[in-house]
C-alpha cells in the first residue's frame, strides 16, 4: 500500500464521518462546520486525482463564499432546533432502506466494472502544462460560448438574490424620478397679482463733500 | 501487464475506489434529506454534498480516462457545475431569508398555504 492509497483511505473516511455528521448534527451551525470539513477533505481528494485547479476552487468558492454565506444565513436567522428534531429518527428505516439499496445497486455496478482500471499515467504535455493551464485551454477554445452563459446565470444570481432580498428602508429619503419629470411648473409656482407698492424716494440730503 | 497486476493485489487506488465512495456520500446525502425534511438549511446542504459527490465522480472519470485529449472533459463539467451551484445556494438562501421574513418559520412541514 503505498502513500497515495493511505492517504485516500485518511481522506475518505474523514470526508464520510463530516457527511454523517452533516445530516446527523444536532446544531445547524454544527452542520455547516462538519460541511466545510467534508469540502476541505473533498478537495484534498480532488488534489490526489491531479485535479489542482478545481481543488483550489472548491476551496476558495465553496469555503470561502457559499459556506460563510450559510453560516450567515444560519446564524442571522433564530431558528428553534428543537422543533426539527422531535420525530428526527421516525423515518430512518425507510431512509436507511432507500440509502442501503442505492449503496448497494452503485456498488453492483462500480466494483465489478471499474475494479481493473489502473490510471494511466500523465503525459508529457500535462506535466510540462500543468492542470490549471490545460483546463484554461479547453475552457477558453471548446467551451466558450458555455463559459459567457455560465457568466450571465452568475450574474442574475447575484440580481435574483439581492432583488428578493432587498426591503426599503423607511426612513429612507430616495426620490422617485417619474415623479420629479411629472413636476410641472404650475405646481409649483404661483404668479400672485399684487397692487404695487411705491416709496417715494427721499431726497439726497447735501452734504457738499462731492468731489 | 504483471506490474499492473501486482499493482492491483497491492491495493492500488482504482477507478473503482472513487465511484463507490461518491455512491456512498450521494446514498448518505439521501439518508440526510429523509431525516431532516424539516429543516430547510440543512436540506440544502444535503444537496450540496451530493453536488460534491457528483463531482467526485467526474473527476476521478476525467482522471481515469485513457485518452489524454478527453481526459479534461470532466473538469470542465465540474467546473460548470460549481458555477450553478453556487448559484443555486445564493438564491436559495435568498429564498430561504425571505420565507422566513414573512412566516417566523423555516420548517418545511409548516409551508402548506398552497395544500399540495
Amino acid at each position: 500500500m503505498n502513500t497515495i492509497t493511505a492517504l485516500f483511505y485518511v481522506f475518505s473516511a474523514v470526508l464520510l464521518f463530516a457527511g454523517f455528521r452533516v445530516i446527523t448534527a444536532r446544531s445547524t451551525v454544527h452542520a455547516a462546520l462538519y460541511l466545510v470539513l467534508a469540502f476541505f477533505s473533498a478537495s484534498c481528494l480532488w488534489m490526489l486525482l491531479r485535479a489542482e485547479f478545481l481543488a483550489i476552487t472548491l476551496v476558495l468558492v465553496y469555503v470561502g463564499a457559499v459556506m460563510v454565506l450559510f453560516l450567515f444565513v444560519v446564524m442571522m436567522l433564530d431558528i428553534n432546533t428543537d422543533a426539527f428534531r422531535e420525530g428526527f429518527y421516525k423515518h430512518l428505516p425507510v431512509a436507511g432502506f432507500v440509502g442501503a439499496l442505492i449503496a448497494l445497486q452503485m456498488a453492483l455496478v462500480l466494483m465489478r466494472g471499474f475494479q481493473g482500471a489502473e490510471a494511466p499515467a500523465a503525459t508529457a504535455r500535462e506535466i510540462e502544462l500543468g492542470n490549471t493551464k490545460l483546463l484554461g485551454i479547453e475552457v477558453y477554445t471548446n467551451y466558450l460560448y458555455p463559459l459567457q452563459l455560465a457568466a450571465v446565470l452568475l450574474l442574475v444570481a447575484i440580481i435574483a438574490a439581492i432583488a428578493l432580498t432587498l426591503r426599503e428602508r423607511k426612513d429612507s429619503k430616495h426620490m422617485d424620478p417619474g415623479e420629479q419629470v411629472k413636476a410641472r411648473k404650475a405646481d409649483r409656482v404661483r404668479l400672485v397679482k399684487m397692487a404695487p407698492t411705491i416709496e417715494q424716494p427721499s431726497a439726497p440730503k447735501q452734504e457738499g463733500g462731492t468731489p | 501487464m504483471s506490474g499492473v497486476t501486482m499493482n492491483a493485489t497491492m491495493g492500488a487506488l482504482t477507478l473503482g475506489h472513487f465511484l463507490s465512495l461518491g455512491g456512498i456520500l450521494f446514498a448518505l446525502s439521501v439518508v440526510g434529506i429523509f431525516l431532516n425534511r424539516r429543516n430547510l438549511i440543512v436540506l440544502l446542504m444535503a444537496i450540496e454534498l451530493m453536488l460534491l459527490a457528483v463531482n467526485l465522480n467526474f473527476i476521478a472519470f476525467s482522471h481515469f480516462l485513457p485518452l489524454e485529449a478527453d481526459r479534461m472533459a470532466g473538469q470542465v463539467f465540474v467546473f460548470f457545475i460549481l458555477t450553478v451551484a453556487a448559484a443555486e445556494s445564493a438564491i436559495g438562501l435568498a429564498i430561504l431569508v425571505v420565507l422566513f421574513r414573512n412566516r417566523a418559520s423555516i420548517n418545511v412541514e409548516e409551508l402548506d398555504e398552497l395544500k399540495g
